[in-house]
């Protein structure tokens, strides 16, 4: 796993509650490779039934292409447990998401990802969702910028160690709060196999006792 | 190691504490996994075993079906509708044979929706933990299981290591008293309740099911509400065991036999919330004032009494929900206003975890005795031992009668990866558990409803109360 220090984004707001990972990635496609899910995210939000891109569909928009950041509203990847939504958003390049609140099971995979999920207010990132899309009609990135380069109101400057999150539109850097260990694992990309199998000698010792106490353990 | 201790705990936090390996201060701990169930979407957990030179630390305590990709009308894997699909059957069986795991083939009979068949088999057990990569797996909570959905990486884990870095869950309680009408199912009780919390009213909980309303359950209503939590947020839903748990499971293949069974028992009878445990979050719902629901959104939250009307955004004060009820509106094709029973049906289907157990079946055939349905659909038994024993009521030629199809057990149009969908713009009653944008195939609207429900729609062409049917019939 790539480890997460701090990241200079482009960020893009997408609207809607309930966002779910049936929205994330259609059912249809998640057959694919890891690598190959870039095309799928969104897919039926991003492309018409002739698979033409729908123009209003924020990821389609000129100002918001090398968007590695999502603005999002409550519930966001609710629903099913399908991994291959977190490996859509990997291989399209989002490397975080903001939002008031996450589906249980999409905000773990997100950690097994690399991808960091950040818990702000509903009320402020409703704010900064329309900050962004304002910014946007107002300036659009000369083509092939890269996103690090962006300087017209779409940058958002996470950094990991610190808790914080930056852009144009907050007085002073906020905070967000994300456990120690799950902050350690991404800062330091651990691979968390690894880091169990550390513990084998206690998962040994739980194990015994737990097949004395029930010897119907494992059939 | 019992389960009692000097301090107030809730049903779940003796099962949690009862299998902590490692404990921190803060933050997740190391959580031992009693059983872990994978299906044929699993080949990403077992292409990550095979790069790293890992195998399974205790293949017996995982248990592998086929269920989201089978095709349901036959069972035989070159019949699944794509050749992409044939071949990721074929490569799930592999790498079960590879792992030395318990392994139940699309053509054995005792392969079923994994979380309609690990119930029949007795895999699932009281007080144990159990996962699986699918976010249903709050089903088997309703053993007295911690049963939780993960993914494919956590999947890995178990896998490898039989534990997973867990952060414990607040505890919510969902207290159900009164006693409920003819024609409220489990599938009503649910909704209601993910219709009074919202879609992510329960995120970050656990919810117990509690009060005097649970013993009047039948266990499978009880599988049903705790299969549907996850539409509330909550990857588990929970409730304690009692006699019928315990009949249920006994002399099921995988529960404990004789000397084992009187000490599991002794155990299991502790699974109880101490009455002073305290809750994070408590609601009541009062059975006896519940009517059969439907869905008319896009999210398992949008829940009305089929007495209902269609609501009305212009009459929702906050403009977030305002938007997502117009949004709904708008896929949904309905207006506002609209009586939920008129709305014309074009489909239905019966089928999923949530819904097709032996008593679902009972029910929809139940309504549908005699009568020819309106709409096509068809008919998916959760499990081999369903389909037989269906078969052996009479339930089948009920269905077919109807003019519906009757097929092999699986997901199928639930979640529709099998190629089990329905044709662009129409209009589904189903037994299933996701109304979500497209979940049933690009531009198909889902309505939710118990199995009783789904039949009175597929008798009459549209939504309608099954509760006059049900006195007509008696």
């Amino acid at each position: 796993m790539t480890p997460f220090t701090t990241l200079n984004g482009l960020a893009a707001p997408l609207d809607g509650r309930n966002v779910d990972t049936d929205q994330i990635i259609p059912a249809r496609f998640l057959k694919k490779r890891r690598g190959e899910y870039a095309n799928y995210l969104f897919y039926d939000l991003r492309f018409d039934a002739e698979q033409r891109p729908r123009e209003d569909f924020v990821l389609n928009q000129a100002a918001f292409q090398g968007a590695n950041v999502l603005v999002c509203d409550e519930n966001f990847g609710c629903g099913s447990s399908r991994e291959a939504a977190v490996y859509a958003m990997v291989d399209f390049g989002i490397k975080s998401i903001l939002a008031p609140s996450f589906g249980d099971i999409f905000y773990n995979n997100c950690l097994k990802n690399g991808v960091l999920p950040i818990v702000l207010p509903a009320t402020t990132l409703k704010a900064l969702r329309l900050e962004l899309t304002q910014a946007a009609a107002k300036k659009i990135p000369a083509k092939n910028t890269p996103a690090s380069e962006h300087h017209d109101g779409l940058n958002i400057t996470i950094d990991l160690k610190g808790c914080t999150v930056a852009c144009d539109y907050f007085k002073q850097p906020l905070h967000f709060e994300i456990d120690t260990f799950w902050q350690e694992c991404l800062m330091k990309g651990v691979d968390e196999i690894a880091l169990t199998l550390g513990y084998s000698d206690q998962i040994q010792q739980y194990e015994q006792k737990a097949r004395e106490n029930q010897p119907w353990l494992a059939p | 190691m019992g389960y009692t201790d000097t301090i107030s705990m809730s049903l779940f936090e003796k099962i949690w504490r009862k299998h902590l390996v490692v404990e921190r201060s803060t933050g997740p701990a190391l959580l031992y996994i009693d059983r872990h169930l994978i299906h044929e979407g699993s080949f990403h957990a077992f292409s990550a075993l095979r790069e790293r030179g890992l195998s399974l630390r205790n293949p017996t305590q995982i248990f592998g079906v086929a269920d989201h990709y089978v095709p349901t009308i036959s069972r035989h894997p070159k019949d699944a509708s794509t050749p992409e699909i044939t071949e990721m059957i074929t490569r799930f069986e592999t790498n079960m044979q590879w792992s030395g795991a318990h392994y139940f083939p699309i053509h054995d009979a005792r392969q079923g929706i994994i979380h309609v068949m690990g119930p029949e088999q007795g895999i699932t057990l009281p007080g144990m933990t159990l996962t699986c990569s699918d976010s249903h797996t709050s089903t088997h909570g309703a053993f007295g299981a911690l049963a939780f959905g993960i993914g494919q990486s956590e999947s890995t884990h178990v896998l490898a290591t039989q534990s997973l870095w867990q952060a414990k869950p607040l505890n919510m309680r969902v207290e159900l008293k009164g006693a409920r009408q003819a024609g409220v199912t489990g599938k009503d009780i649910i909704l209601a309740v993910i219709a009074h919390i919202g879609s992510s009213g329960a995120t970050g909980h656990a919810i117990e099911f509690t009060g005097p309303g649970l013993s009047t359950l039948s266990l499978e209503d009880r599988l049903t509400m705790c299969n549907m939590t996850i539409e509330a947020g909550a990857r588990f839903g929970i409730m304690a065991p009692d006699d019928l748990v315990f009949e249920y499971l006994h002399g099921r293949p995988f529960a404990p036999k004789q000397r084992d069974w009187d000490r599991a028992l002794i155990q299991w009878r502790q699974l109880y919330s101490d009455p002073d445990c305290g809750w994070d979050k408590e609601i009541t719902i009062d059975l006896g004032a519940l009517a059969p629901m439907v869905t008319w959104g896009t999210s398992p939250e949008a829940a009305l009494p089929i007495t209902g009307m269609i609501p009305n955004p212009a009459q929702e004060p906050n403009t977030t929900l305002r938007q997502s009820m117009i949004d709904a509106l708008e896929y949904m094709a309905l207006t506002p206003g609209t009586p939920l029973n008129t709305v014309q049906i074009d489909r239905i289907f019966i089928g999923s975890c949530t819904n097709a157990r032996l008593s679902d079946l009972r029910s929809a055939a139940h309504i549908l005795k005699g009568c020819r349905s309106k709409v096509p659909g068809i008919v998916v038994p959760g499990s081999m031992q369903v389909k037989k024993a269906a078969e052996k009521e009479g339930l089948d030629q009920i269905f077919k009668d109807a003019g519906l199809e009757w097929r092999e057990p699986g997901c199928s149009m639930c979640v529709g990866v099998n190629g089990d969908t329905a044709p662009a713009g129409e209009r589904i009653a189903s037994t299933s558990n996701r109304n979500f944008v497209g979940r049933q195939g690009p531009g198909v609207k889902t309505h939710l409803m118990s199995p009783a429900m789904v039949a009175a729609a597929a008798i009459s062409g549209h939504l309608t109360d099954v509760r006059p049917l049900l006195s007509r019939i008696s």
